[in-house]
């Protein structure tokens, strides 16, 4: 498919975001490696990062190829500094306990089963291809983290409390999750990526109905907090994420193991 | 059994996993989990990450009933004294195909 350079470039910095947000999010799941509650999840999460891992890999992998300057998927993940990173803010939230680690899941999962769902008719065939490689996955970690929430926000008073605290401290990332800017208007507008209106409500439907049957509530909605985290604001934490992730690959270039 | 079942964890689950089509489910190892949701759950992801079933099964290892090891000789050895017991004890008559 032969496209303009307006174009290239928003779908670069679209690839960049579906990239971003699951390298990121994999990153923070495999901090848990070794510390998770028992050991049947701490192998679940391990899994889930991989796949996240992988995403990340081919959707960065393709924005390096239609960038086109010779940079490398591993050049994105790990010669970017913070600013130029796309991710949600979500994603980037720390683990803080078990109970943020599923909430933010949660959210995330709901969503990117929509965004996959809808990228599987994308008419850019490398792009709908692991849209629907990565959506396979990803319905398996909506069920995981689904069935996480359901117990924890049902199950005693103190795992209902702290479930309910991870959702009141992260419901304010949701809001921009669904912003739609000029980068993406472009895209639908040229038929690359499907509209995505309407997305939100299917969103809140979903958790809206878990929720009750997690005996959980949705928080108040004081959502004028819009972060801008597609255009490189970020939280203090994704700093200290990346100087984890990219020490090695900075400190000793090309190295090989 | 019940030094096995002592543990302070979740109840213990039997994996059987199905690696194709048509044929029986074997016995992988065993999981802890809460319910047969996360049994099923953790079963997938410790048994078979890497691509290994196209079907599990998850069995409550209370439900299971099993044989001492000091049953042995009497379930089993009987079996295995007697050629007669075996097919391979008659012969084929001639002229039979």
């Amino acid at each position: 498919m032969k496209l303009d350079n307006n174009v290239k470039n928003a779908l670069f910095e679209f690839l960049l975001r579906m990239g971003d947000d699951r390298l990121i999010l994999g990153h923070r799941l495999s901090e848990w490696c070794g510390h998770a509650p028992v050991i049947e999840e701490d192998i679940a999460l391990g899994n889930i990062a991989l796949d996240l891992i992988g995403q990340a890999s081919a959707f960065l992998n393709f924005a390096a190829g239609v960038e086109g300057k010779g940079r490398t998927e591993d050049d994105l993940a790990y010669f970017r500094n913070e600013t130029e990173f796309k991710n949600l803010q979500l994603v980037e939230q720390p683990n803080v306990d078990f109970a943020h680690t599923i909430v933010r899941q949660y959210f995330f999962d709901v969503y990117s089963n929509l965004v996959l769902t809808n990228l599987t008719s994308c008419p850019v065939n490398e792009l709908a291809g692991m849209a629907s490689k990565s959506l396979k996955e990803s319905k398996y970690h909506l069920r995981h983290s689904k069935q996480w929430l359901l117990r924890l926000g049902d199950g005693t008073d103190l795992s209902n409390e702290k479930t309910q605290n991870a959702v009141n401290n992260l419901w304010r990332f949701t809001k921009e999750i669904f912003d739609i800017d000029e980068t993406e208007k472009l895209l639908i507008e040229k038929g690359i990526v499907p509209e995505m209106s309407g997305f939100r409500e299917k969103w809140l439907d979903s958790i809206n109905k878990t929720f009750m049957e997690a005996k959980l509530k949705l928080p108040e909605d004081n959502l004028d907090f819009s972060a801008g985290s597609r255009n490189g604001f970020h939280t203090e934490h994704l700093g200290h994420l990346l100087a984890e992730m990219q020490i090695l690959a900075r400190s000793y270039p090309g190295a090989k193991w | 059994m019940s030094e096995k079942n002592k543990d302070s964890q979740w109840p213990l689950w039997e994996v059987f996993v199905q690696s194709e089509q048509g044929g029986p489910h074997i016995h992988a190892g065993s999981v802890h989990a809460p319910d047969p949701e996360m049994a099923l759950q953790n079963a997938r992801d410790v048994y078979s990450r890497r691509n290994e079933a196209i079907s599990l099964w998850v069995v409550p290892s209370v439900s299971i009933t099993a044989t001492m090891p000091s049953d042995q000789g009497p379930f089993f050895d009987p079996a295995s004294d007697k050629i007669y017991r075996h097919p391979q004890f008659y012969h084929v008559p001639k002229g039979l195909k």
